[in-house]
């Protein structure tokens, strides 16, 4: 049996610590489980016990993913945890969104590292990732194809400023995923120099102010719902931000001449873009790219590499011709959508 | 090729035509001669070479990328030329460039160079270039450019940069070529209007309007001519120093579908008519014109099967005569004696219809309604009427049969784009079946419509869709079965593309059923009746 293979598994479709009794970001409840960030992929409610960074938690309970049964143990990042049966349990940032870990877990001088989701491009709301050499190494591979090369991120805020400057009786209605694309949109906008109140739709308000009372600033930005009804064109020219669905649906036709435009991952593909009806495609995204996916398995060092969700066919078969083993875990309850 | 690759991004993202117009013509003003000329030929589709081949692009893909993981991305993006925008690995030793290339001097180049220099220039630019930048060159170079935006909105643009009637560009379009110096030195207000008498060449035809009951009061024996509106094509034919043309009614060049038709054609003139296909003095059905439409190179066999006929309407143009300005009853004489010089089996007049009274033409009317759609109603025309481009105000009417009527339910619905982009407003309904594949009954979709109903029935179906989802398939959406809509047609074909077999012309929600129960609506029957098979 190779690395890892003795004491980690794939239970029920879940990814399992066999001598810890514990499972890693489980999609259905379980007694005892690491949590790697907070989006709901990852995040479920329901579980007995939860081992997660104090901002994860944080999120969690923002989301109402954990009650006032839910036994809670915040971790900071590098802070080990005796999870019992000699297995240590400790958090490395993951550069995905606040709070976002990789999960490194060391029992018997072997040493497994679940990334969870993260990626390798400046983020000013989180920590940068870190590389841990590790044995084996899990990680996602949500964009992994040779197409997906992400530009950086302020050539397409300068695309955003652009159409903003040329089009100024638009309303530039931006949809962004509410945790943590959300409030990388807003704080990269700032650092460009975007000085206007942001417009926010309700469902990205709780999760804003929670990055704030982590010592964020995003400067003002208030609720598109205080703002009457009457006042169509109070918005022209400004930025408003929403969850992608409600771009194009009945939300959006409150504002006077809207500018539909989407910040994802995916906007990278044209017919994706046009397919939710985006006006401006953003490529923004918060996983690694094709390129970075193969230099982060390759600088942990890890001899075995186990794919959890995602393009999997792809990167599994580019490590293996870089002769690192690879293999697909089969998990369920990853879906692709969330969070980018 | 910074800027026009900015520009393609731009149509393309944007939905509402207005806005592409605006954007259009802000680059047209800003852009210098001949990038300008050569981005309009590029976005009205009429480029007349490939830069390179499409094969190209493919094989210096495979020689630098894995094929596996190629195949899996090309899978997953659905399309060859963004695929390798996006993924194309730098060269090694890859040259750089100080600045990318002007639009001209990309084509320039390509035109001069060898079958190894298109290679080698087509990697230099790669090279240098961003995945946009990348997708610009490559639609550009093999022509697959779909930007979502209609030649006549490109002329449009040009109508309004110049403050003229679109029908003073349709009229001057089909006589210029890329780059268009001559055009843009018009708009700029630095020369005349280009000069196009001496090119045979497509000129937009006239059109009719819907007749409306007040429209009666005006129509006599005496002022007004009647024929029959003929469900064919409506096609130009044009001769000129020896060489002669049939264009469609949008002005696509479709000599070559037609070369029997063509080969018959050695006059020095322009014929205004309806292409049917026409054996032994009897006219095809419009399923017998389908052969013939859309085959580039039809078989003499098939030309001897369905040979292509023109039953005239009107003339243009004789030696070089310009008789658009004459009244229709002098033209009408032309081609009178014009056509009993051509050849009987290729070209016939239309026939005046004998009428007094409205209830004549009613009882015409009815008559077409017998054709089993091969006569789609009546032409009623002013005598007086000189020949213009468009659709001048009561000059010509029709007066079609009364439009097909079948009960369909809705199947699927779609969201709009620009103003009903929030709504789903375009419906696709079906008639009930055998399902082709298993037999059993079914719904079969028959057509896709997306206007009949009002701004408030909008509201009204948008919500019910909204309260009825089934499955969702990428921008479809699937709904529950219980929605019937009346929905008119103007005719059907067989369609061997529909799984029902059977495509609408013109279809369009007449009314809302809300009351009727979705198995009360119409069989796959009844359209097979219609059609008469």
């Amino acid at each position: 049996m190779s690395a890892g293979e003795t004491w980690m598994a794939v239970r029920d479709g879940l990814l399992y610590c066999i001598p810890a009794n514990c499972y890693i970001d489980p999609h259905e409840p379980v007694g005892r489980a690491i949590i790697t960030h907070g989006h709901a992929d990852h995040a479920r409610s329901g579980h007995g016990e939860v081992f997660a960074t104090s901002e994860t938690i944080a999120i969690m309970r923002t989301r109402y993913y954990t009650n006032d049964n839910t036994q809670e143990t915040a971790l900071n990042y590098g802070e080990r945890f005796d999870l019992g049966n000699g297995v240590t349990l400790w958090f490395a940032s993951a550069g995905h969104i606040l709070g976002s870990a990789q999960a490194v877990l060391e029992f018997q001088g072997e040493r497994v590292v679940a990334a969870g989701d993260f990626k390798r491009h400046p983020d000013p709301t989180c920590a940068p990732f870190e590389v841990v050499p590790c044995d084996v190494f899990i990680t996602e591979a949500t964009f992994a194809l040779p197409v997906f090369q992400h530009p950086p991120l302020e050539r397409e805020v300068d695309k955003l400023m652009r159409s903003m400057a040329t089009l100024p009786d638009r309303t530039h209605i931006v949809g962004v995923y509410a945790l943590g694309k959300c409030q990388r949109v807003m704080k990269t906008l700032r650092l460009a120099g975007y000085k206007p109140p942001f417009y926010i739709h309700g469902a990205l308000k709780r999760l804003t102010e929670l990055y704030e009372s982590y010592g964020q600033d995003f400067g003002e930005w208030e609720l598109v719902s205080d703002i009457p009804r009457s006042k169509k064109d109070y918005f022209t020219g400004k930025v408003v931000l929403c969850p992608p669905a409600q771009i194009n649906d009945r939300w959006s036709r409150r504002f006077a001449n809207p500018l539909p435009t989407v910040a994802s991952g995916w906007m990278q593909i044209r017919a994706r873009a046009r397919q939710k009806r985006a006006e401006m495609a953003l490529v923004v995204s918060d996983h690694a790219d094709w390129g970075d996916l193969l230099r982060t398995c390759e600088e942990t060092k890890a001899k075995n590499i186990w794919i959890t969700h995602g393009r999997v066919e792809a990167l599994e078969y580019a490590l293996k011709q870089r002769g690192i083993n690879a293999k697909s875990l089969d998990l369920i309850g990853m879906e692709e959508e969330v969070g980018e | 090729m910074k800027d026009f690759s900015r520009l393609l991004d731009d149509l393309y993202f944007t939905n509402s035509n207005l806005a592409k117009e605006t954007i259009l013509s802000n680059y047209l003003r800003e852009t210098p001669d001949p990038d300008r000329g050569w981005a309009l030929a590029a976005i009205a589709g009429t480029l007349s070479f490939d830069l390179f081949k499409r094969s190209l692009t493919k094989k210096l893909m495979m020689e630098r990328m894995d094929p596996y993981l190629f195949d899996l991305s090309r899978h997953y993006v659905g399309e060859l030329s963004e695929t390798v925008a996006l993924a194309w690995p730098q060269s090694k030793d890859a040259v750089r460039l100080n600045r990318l290339p002007d639009l001209h001097e990309v084509i320039q180049e390509f035109q001069q160079r060898s079958k190894t220099g298109i290679r080698e220039y087509l990697i230099i630019l790669l090279d240098n270039m961003t995945p946009a930048e990348r997708w610009a060159l490559l639609k550009l170079g093999t022509r697959g450019l779909r930007i979502g935006m209609s030649a006549r909105t490109v002329k449009r643009t040009l109508a309004n940069m110049k403050d003229v009637d679109i029908a003073v560009i349709e009229e001057l379009w089909h006589g210029l070529e890329p780059p268009y110096l001559d055009l843009f030195e018009w708009i700029d207000g630095k020369a005349e209007m280009p000069d196009i008498s001496q090119v045979l060449t497509y000129s937009p035809v006239m059109l009719a309007h819907p007749i409306e009951d007040k429209d009666f009061a005006r129509i006599t024996a005496d002022t007004h001519q009647a024929e029959w509106k003929w469900d064919g094509i409506r096609v130009q034919v044009a001769g000129l120093n020896g060489e002669a043309k049939i264009f469609s009614r949008t002005g696509d060049d479709i000599s070559h579908s037609f070369s029997d038709l063509k080969d018959a054609v050695d006059f020095e003139a322009i014929l205004d008519g309806e292409l049917l296909v026409r054996t032994n003095d009897k006219i095809g059905s419009f399923n017998d014109l389908q052969q013939r439409l859309g085959r580039k190179k039809p078989t003499k066999k098939l030309m001897d099967e369905y040979p292509a006929h023109v039953i005239a309407y009107d003339i243009l143009s004789l030696n070089g005569e310009n008789l658009r300005k004459f009244p229709l009853s002098e033209r009408r004489k032309i081609l009178k004696f014009f056509i009993e010089k051509q050849d009987s089996t290729r070209f016939s007049l239309s026939k005046l219809l004998d009428f007094e009274t409205q209830e004549d033409l009613a009882k015409l009317r009815e008559a077409a309604a017998g054709t089993k759609g091969l006569i789609e109603g009546v032409m009623i025309k002013q005598k007086s009427s000189p020949y213009i481009s468009g659709r001048p105000k009561h000059r010509w009417y029709k007066w079609k049969r009364e439009p097909f009527l079948l009960d369909a339910v809705l199947m699927y619905a779609q969201r709009g784009t620009g103003k009903r982009s929030s709504y789903y407003s375009d419906y696709t309904f079906g008639l009930w079946g055998p399902d082709p594949k298993t037999s059993e009954d079914s719904l079969l979709p028959i057509g896709k419509a997306y206007f009949g109903f009002t701004d408030e029935e909008l509201k009204d179906l948008d919500k019910w869709v909204r309260n009825h989802k089934l499955a969702r398939f990428g921008p479809v959406q699937e709904v529950e079965k219980e929605l019937v809509f009346e929905v008119a047609f103007d005719s059907a074909q067989i369609s061997k593309r529909h799984k029902s077999g059977f495509a609408l012309r013109f279809p369009r929600i007449s009314r809302i059923r809300w009351d009727k129960p979705a198995h009360e609506a119409d069989r796959i029957d009844a359209l097979a009746r219609i059609v008469g098979t």
